[in-house]
């Protein structure tokens, strides 16, 4: 199962190898992983999306939660959050093609942030399974390269 | 010789004159109130040594390798309970400290370990005795700092102190970097602590009272209970309210190793200690129970056998100051979370508020006896000494009053079965990392802290030889520790495995000539000869290996004014029983052994 974890920490060295350290000794893999600095600069949040056994898992967040620079831990179980990750793109594209990925892009809400003679980059934002029914429809025409900042998610209402 | 204090700072004080860091991290401690560290100095800490040679306030005692200091400061730690410091320079000195960071970490023991690292400009370029030590102990510290900022120091020692010791204990490293130890500042040294994640010391977490009025209820409703007590209380210093609470309720108290001494052994109401080799009284007791009240343990394998076959028809309750422990090897049905003095005075005081009366467990009570009465720890007479038969002989010649280390194998299970441990922190043994060689330096460290004391590690041939060099330390700083050693020639509790398991085929388990094995009945080949080891130390040493010798040989030990080695040579025929061997449950319990070879 996929679970979204959010976690407030200190901004201190070695939090993020605490954290990592907790799940990657405990068999978990890391699907996706985003830290970035909170308003007040002495804390940041860090959201993971880690696939694995529920229990299991609840243990490791515990686990967690008692590292000293961590504030808070939360568990996004589905539905309960927005969840949002930002994609970008290299995608091989002929003269001829541009106005096919063009049309992909705006109904996909994407866009071409710098085109060249046999490319585009694109960035794009959704929730996983936008991102995924994206990348199914621009693949053929060939991705060079891809960056993708795994999910950040908060709490609806 | 210790030489005037420079640095002197008064408790109150904030702002200390311009000093370099190594007399920054000195004073620190000195406001912690350490009075002994366990160091070993090299090229990036023997600035931290320079400052220790100022301080009146510091005993420092040099270890003759970085483990033994390690697990002197472990020995000093888990006999006081107070926070303990070790100390040993980069690269391979600190890598020496890291089995006893990790046993910290498995026994909760409020550890402080100091490094020295290189120069920061030289970090993370390979440099001459560089490690990643602050990477490297990441997964088994409670918490750890590089210090990367000199001002910063006198902050890090006093959040180190504070989360070693403070909420459920554990180690914590400080890694110093050298020029941060040599530059020249005003440190300022805070009077509080502010850890945003960490607020263990405002608010210790509390049981709620409906909470503990559900704990009585069960316990009320109850025909079987049991208590199961673990190493929380004796961190938490509840014994006296454990002793109290377990004669209010009249529920019999079943101890771990990690517990042993918090409830009086000799008591009535006592199963001891279960477990793999724990009495068999206290494993039925566990298994059978309707109601079992753990307290600050966390159901260890060591403990439970097969988790499946664990109290299956019991209801458990679990108060742990750790959350992270409920549900975690077993699934529980009143997990609460607390600091367990808090919550077994509350109990107290509920139970008193509201005269409840004890539940009606006689015929419970009746069991259990006839049960202790039919199983005591208990081994056939032997031609020949027998570590059973030693280790009764000094509990009766101590009668009891003394601290007690042990190495790891047969005889740390024979110590906590034949000396009746009574008291808490008198039992100092590596018991979730399984550490040998620990008992000797454990020993030194806890006759450190209480000089008046007598204290004896008792020792297998295989454990002392790993840290047999802290003799030197013994000899040299008059520490007046005893040792008995009980030499078989092999690695005792791993015999008994392969005698159980492995059709008696030894796999590298002999410590002697195979060919010519030392025993009781062939003296001439016991290997080595640890009476010239010690006398080699300056350590007064003696060999017994017969019965009429041992008990003068006790008696002259705990006389001896100084360290002393007394080696027993016993058989290594005998295994430890009774045992559950892994995967079975209690009610499968191994009284017998089937004759080894």
């Amino acid at each position: 199962m996929r679970h979204i974890i959010s976690i407030l920490v200190e901004n201190k060295f070695g939090v993020l190898a605490r954290i990592a350290g907790m799940f990657s000794g405990r068999g978990f893999n890391i699907e996706t992983l985003n830290v970035g600095p909170m308003p007040d600069s002495k804390f940041s949040r860090i959201t993971a999306t880690i696939i694995g056994d529920s229990s299991a898992l609840d243990q490791a967040i515990k686990q967690v939660s008692k590292l000293v620079n961590v504030l808070e831990v939360t568990e996004y179980s589905k539905g309960q959050a927005t969840e949002r990750e930002l994609l970008m793109l290299k995608i091989k594209v002929e003269p001829k093609q541009r106005t096919e990925i063009v049309q992909i892009c705006d109904i996909f809400r994407a866009k071409i942030i710098d085109v060249a003679a046999q490319s585009v980059n694109v960035e794009m934002t959704g929730n996983p399974n936008k991102i995924k029914a994206f990348l199914n429809l621009v693949e053929p025409y060939g991705v060079i390269e891809m960056a993708r900042t795994g999910g950040v998610a908060l709490k609806r209402g | 010789m210790k030489h005037k204090t420079n640095n002197h700072i008064s408790k109150n004080d904030t702002k200390g004159q311009t000093m370099k860091g190594a007399d920054v991290l000195v004073a620190a401690l000195e406001k912690e109130g350490v009075d002994v560290v366990f160091a070993y100095p090299g090229g990036a800490s023997m600035e931290l040594h320079q400052a220790l040679t100022k301080s009146q306030k510091i005993r420092t005692i040099l270890p003759r390798f970085e483990q033994g200091g390690g697990f002197m400061a472990h020995g000093y730690a888990r006999a006081t309970g107070k926070p303990s410091v070790c100390m040993a320079t980069s690269g391979p000195g600190a890598t020496n400290l890291v089995t006893c960071i990790a046993d910290a970490f498995m026994d909760s023991i409020p550890l402080v370990a100091i490094t020295g690292q290189v120069y920061q400009q030289f970090i993370g370029k390979a440099a001459f005795q560089e490690t990643d030590f602050f990477g490297m102990t990441l997964p088994i510290v409670k918490h750890s700092f590089l210090v990367l900022d000199k001002e910063e120091l006198p902050k890090i020692v006093k959040e180190a102190f504070h989360i070693a010791s403070t909420g459920r204990p554990g180690p914590v490293v400080i890694d110093i970097p050298k020029d941060v130890q040599q530059a020249l500042f005003e440190p300022e040294f805070p009077d509080t602590i502010d850890i945003p994640g960490y607020k263990t010391d405002v608010t210790l977490p509390e049981a709620t009272d409906e909470e503990l009025l559900e704990v009585i209820k069960l316990i009320q409703d109850s025909k079987k209970p049991v208590l199961y007590t673990g190493g929380g209380i004796i961190s938490a210093e509840a014994h006296l309210e454990l002793r109290e609470f377990a004669k209010l309720t009249g529920i019999p108290v079943a101890s771990t190793l990690m517990g042993l001494g918090a409830f009086d052994s000799e008591d009535p109401q006592s199963l001891y200690w279960f477990g793999m080799h724990g009495t068999v009284a206290g494993n039925w007791a566990v298994c059978d129970c309707d109601l079992l009240l753990c307290l600050g343990a966390r159901f260890d394998d060591r403990i439970t056998g097969k988790i499946e076959k664990f109290a299956t028809e019991a209801k458990i309750a679990h108060i742990d100051i750790d959350i992270s422990e409920h549900n975690k090897n077993k699934i529980v049905d009143l997990p609460i979370h607390s600091d367990i003095k808090y919550a077994i005075r509350r109990l107290i005081e509920l139970w008193k508020k509201n005269k409840f009366s004890q539940p009606d467990i006689s015929e419970w009570s009746e069991l259990i006896q006839k049960w202790k009465a039919e199983h005591p720890f208990s081994y056939e007479a032997s031609e020949h000494i027998t570590q059973q038969e030693a280790i009764e002989t000094l509990y009766q010649e101590t009668k009891g009053d003394a601290i007690i280390s042990t190495g790891v194998g047969q005889h740390q299970m024979w110590a906590a079965q034949y000396f009746k441990f009574r008291e808490p922190r008198t039992y100092i043994s590596s018991l979730g990392l399984g550490t040998m060689g620990f008992g000797l330096p454990a020993a030194i460290g806890a006759k450190v802290a209480y000089p008046e004391k007598l204290v004896v590690n008792i020792d297998g041939d295989g454990c002392f030889l790993m840290n047999v060099q802290e003799l030197a330390t013994a000899k040299i700083e008059k520490i007046n520790a005893k040792t008995i050693i009980m030499n078989n020639q092999h690695l005792g509790m791993v015999v008994q495995w392969e005698d159980l398991l492995y059709e008696s085929v030894r796999g590298q388990t002999i410590l002697c000539d195979k060919e010519n094995i030392g025993g009781p009945d062939n003296l001439d080949a016991i290997y080595p000869d640890f009476v010239k080891i010690s006398e080699g130390f300056g350590v007064k040493a003696r060999r017994v290996s017969k019965r009429e010798e041992l008990r003068d040989a006790i008696q002259e030990m705990i006389a001896h004014d100084g360290p002393y080695v007394l080696e027993v040579i016993v058989p290594y025929t005998e295994h430890v029983l009774p045992m559950i061997k892994q995967g079975l449950s209690a009610k499968e319990i191994l009284l017998k052994s089937p004759n080894s070879k």
